[in-house]
């Protein structure tokens, strides 16, 4: 072989493994900054403060608690929805579906995903809240649930299309495997293709979920913004307000440095812890089912 | 509970099949009515005027061009960003990385960041690119901010467009005697090239439509003209549609949803390459 | 597949190169004038800012809003010429500009009242400040204790970041108190536009709003009040607040850092004079006397 060819192929390794790790390096960019600006806030604001239940930041008070609350309760809201409707619409499209049709649905499945959140809100402000709200006999149709409902719309597409592609993409001898050995199609489906694409769905669901707990504009615009403790079921239909939806209704207004500043900051970087652990739980589900599988089929 | 599920398997086949096919028929239903609504209440709002027009009147009439031209801008900005970034992480993760604990660390790191509240990226942008490194609010803050953002769906999505490569492939183009990067370059990509375009197309999809990262780093209310540098700030079509649909009173409703259909079919158009792109290889596909 | 890109570079390529002629030609001779700020301002901003470069050829003017909180931060951080403000700078905002070295001067430039809104369909139609205060603190819950009907109330505000909310939290909620610590009650829904306000109170017959006088459109409901129990009850209009009887009527700024010089100077005398002031009625504003 040619020198000239293996100095090429050594530049080009090293190129691919340097593009390779600055993936690593943003996200560690991203935290080390989140920390930087959000730590001295744990100094400005006393821990008992931080836990309090009331957020009015102009006047000093800094309870994070329920923002948190909002954000989960309409993340799990979300999730619910988008889970089975996603994996479901996938698995039709993916194994059920005559190909004409999945040539349609894939792609109008994913215009949903590619519909603007923005465009989603205030859809939502002008026909989806006051629908609920006469239908739900509810003292005002922004709550908690419509930013659930909208939100699962948005992460719907997303679950499907990458679980749908993680499904195609299993080998078709599995499933001829199955079927010669007297298996019906949905026997096939449910104990042999989506175990197998296992690994490409719960990447489907957790880009999905993910895209739920960071959408901002939508929740802002459909959700009331009231900074409730969100605890109880009935939770679900009163307003409630994100840590999303503060960081980009305030962040315009602080002064760089101020407590507030580094308060956002927090609740940033509250954010990203939460969906670190949400991710690395995910990742060693997936990590081990893998395991499994090699051992399985070696 | 799997004897019944057994001895009854074409009734459990019946019940699954419907179950599944209604969530498909509940998901496509809504989106099918959201786009013909936005249509039918947008359509007549379009012409040629509101398309290369200005605004004029405090938004209430005119055109919408410099959002448009923005939000190209945008998305040209974020590609040059991230897809040669985001491939070249996607093959070195498929193809050479061995699963060391580095490794899996990367992956862990990379799908962290699709995790990442949108909103936390404009705090970053903001920070960063606006502040520290002194860009302003530009188009330059704002598509470095979305191409951060968008990166690990392509490095995800291309990981596994590459990985469903058979290894079959590689293995014989080795044994002819091809190095590593000659079997990637010329073979794997080549059968990967539809799944890692549908991913970078899904992926700049997402950041024309986004407005949280760049309301702080590129958005503009008003500018009285066109952006000529990366460092000047852009109306962009979704932070546009936010503001006239939040901020203007007495806004006609009819350009309000004329907007929201521009930007729909811009999203629609990146679509329906990506879905050309996919069924053509999906058709030529020899595994 | 090499088609497909070449298309798609077309298609951006040939997207930027069109547009109106005069905007690709070069104007590095123009001014640039950066306002940015106030949610109330801000279609006046840009009403002004078209009038102003129709006139002026060679200047540029560029309006953005985000709150009266957003311009002034944003002229401590230097960032822009004129911050547009419904309230007044703080104390703190102008301890912080000094340490950075930027002097905030204040312009008033117009003014404005607040309307407390309600649903068309609601049948009150007046109260007194203090009912108002006990309505937002969530002393006061449902609209039968005001003589209305029986529903619960929910009650509308602007974002923290916003003039009006702060405006309305002094003026109103604690009555011109500098000493009262009353908060809005916790449930109040802060929706971050003015629009957002005016959308909700439209559709929902349990809603009470406020928002500037300017962005209240013909067929919501205005409520007539009055400073105190016993006292006239009064609708917001340019007479009223002019002639101060209007309760909560309040002043419209901009900050520029020291005293303005040349283009930004002449642009903020053009608003003081009768052209802009007129634009300013035309908006449902109160032009300064």
């Amino acid at each position: 072989m040619d020198k000239s060819l293996t100095w090429r192929e050594f530049v080009i390794t090293r190129l691919i493994q340097a593009c390779c790790y600055s993936a690593i390096l943003f996200v560690l960019l991203i935290f080390f900054f989140l920390l930087r600006e959000g730590l001295p806030a744990l100094a400005e604001v006393e821990l008992e403060s931080l836990s309090n239940i009331r957020w009015y930041p102009i006047e000093e008070y800094f309870g994070i608690l329920p923002l948190i609350s909002g954000s989960l309760i309409i993340t799990l809201g979300a999730a619910l929805i988008a889970v089975p409707f996603g994996i479901g619409t996938a698995v039709y499209i993916s194994e059920i579906a005559p190909r004409w049709m999945r040539e349609i649905l894939k792609p109008l499945v994913e215009l949903l995903g590619g519909l603007p959140s923005v465009v989603l809100g205030f859809l939502g402000i002008l026909i989806v809240s006051p629908y609920l709200r006469t239908l739900l006999d509810l003292p005002t149709g922004l709550t908690a649930f419509t930013g659930s409902l909208l939100l699962g719309g948005i992460a719907v597409p997303t679950v499907v299309s990458v679980a749908e592609d993680a499904l195609d993409a299993v080998p078709r001898a599995y499933r001829e495997g199955a079927w010669a050995l007297g298996a019906t199609r949905w026997q096939t489906i449910w104990r042999v293709t989506l175990p197998a694409a296992r690994s490409g769905v719960l990447t489907a669901v957790m880009l999905g979920v993910g895209r739920a707990i960071g959408e901002t504009m939508t929740v802002m615009m459909v959700t009331g913004n009231a900074p409730v403790l969100a605890v109880r079921l009935a939770s679900l239909f009163s307003p409630v307000r994100t840590m999303t939806a503060t960081i980009a209704a305030e962040m315009g207004e602080v002064a760089n440095g101020s407590v507030h500043y580094h308060v956002l900051f927090f609740i940033g970087m509250v954010l990203f812890l939460i969906s670190l652990g949400v991710n690395i739980a995910a990742s060693s589900v997936v990590f081990r089912a893998k395991k499994r599988a090699e051992r399985i089929l070696s | 509970m799997n004897r019944f599920f057994a001895h009854n398997r074409h009734a459990v086949q019946r019940l699954g099949y419907s179950l599944v096919t209604l969530m498909a028929v509940l998901t496509v239903i809504p989106i099918v009515s959201t786009i013909l609504f936005i249509l039918y209440k947008g359509g007549p709002a379009i012409s040629w005027e509101f398309l290369s027009g200005f605004p004029h009147d405090g938004m209430r009439a005119g055109g919408i061009l410099p959002a448009i031209i923005g939000t190209v801008y945008l998305t040209i900005g974020t590609a040059v960003f991230s897809v040669p970034l985001g491939i070249a992480a996607a093959i070195y993760l498929a193809e050479y990385a061995k699963d060391t604990f580095l490794t899996r660390l990367i992956r862990i790191a990379i799908i962290n960041l699709a995790g990442i509240p949108s909103v936390v990226y404009g705090l970053f942008g903001l920070g960063v690119f606006v502040l520290f490194l002194r860009f302003g609010t530009s188009i330059l803050a704002a598509s470095l901010t979305l191409s951060i953002m968008t990166l690990p769906v392509i490095i995800s999505t291309a990981e596994e467009a590459l990985r469903a490569v058979p290894q079959a492939f590689r293995t014989v183009s080795i044994s002819l005697g091809g190095t590593r990067w000659q079997t990637i370059r010329r073979i794997v990509l080549k059968e990967a090239l539809p799944g890692i375009l549908t991913g970078v197309i899904l992926g700049l999809e997402r950041a024309a439509g986004e407005t949280a990262p760049i309301l702080f780093t590129g958005a503009a209310f008003f500018l009285p003209r066109l952006p000529v540098s990366p460092f000047d700030a852009t109306m962009a079509l979704p932070y546009h549609l936010f503001v006239i649909s939040t901020q203007v009173p007495e806004m006609p409703v009819q350009i309000q949803y004329g907007t929201a259909l521009v930007l729909l079919v811009f999203v629609l158009s990146m679509n329906l390459i990506a879905t050309v792109i996919r069924s053509r290889a999906r058709a030529r596909r020899q595994w | 597949m090499k088609r497909v890109i070449v298309v798609i570079l077309l298609f951006s390529f040939l997207s930027t190169s069109c547009g109106p002629a005069d905007s690709t030609q070069a104007d590095s001779s123009a001014q640039y004038i950066e306002n940015k700020g106030s949610d109330t301002i801000v279609n006046l901003a840009l009403a002004w800012a078209e009038r102003y470069q129709s006139e002026h050829a060679d200047i540029r003017i560029s309006v953005t809003g985000g709150g009266s909180g957003t311009g002034i931060a944003a002229l401590i951080n230097g960032t822009v010429d004129i911050a547009n403000a419904s309230r007044s700078i703080k104390e703190e905002e102008i301890a912080e500009a000094r340490t950075k070295g930027v002097n905030p001067v204040e312009h008033i430039i117009a003014r404005d009242a607040i309307a407390v809104i309600v649903n068309p369909d609601n049948p009150v139609n007046e109260l007194t400040l203090q009912q108002i205060s006990d309505v937002y603190s969530g002393k006061i819950t449902n609209w039968i204790e005001l003589g209305g009907e029986d529903r619960p109330i929910v009650r509308l505000s602007r974002e923290t970041n916003s003039g009006t909310h702060v405006y309305f939290l002094e003026t109103v909620l604690r009555l011109g108190s500098k000493e009262d610590k009353t908060l809005f009650s916790m449930d109040t829904l802060l929706l971050p536009s003015s629009e957002g306000i005016i959308a909700e109170v439209r559709q929902n017959p349990n809603a009470i709003g406020y928002d500037g006088l300017g962005y209240v459109p013909q067929d919501l409901k205005m409520i007539a009040i009055a400073a105190e129990a016993g006292g006239a009850y009064l609708l917001p209009s340019i007479r009223s607040v002019n002639n101060t009887t209007y309760p909560i009527a309040r002043d419209l700024y901009m900050y520029t850092d020291g005293e303005p010089v040349g283009a930004v100077k002449d642009y903020l005398d053009w608003i003081l004079e009768s052209e802009a002031q007129q634009i300013v009625a035309e908006l449902g504003f109160v032009p300064v006397e």
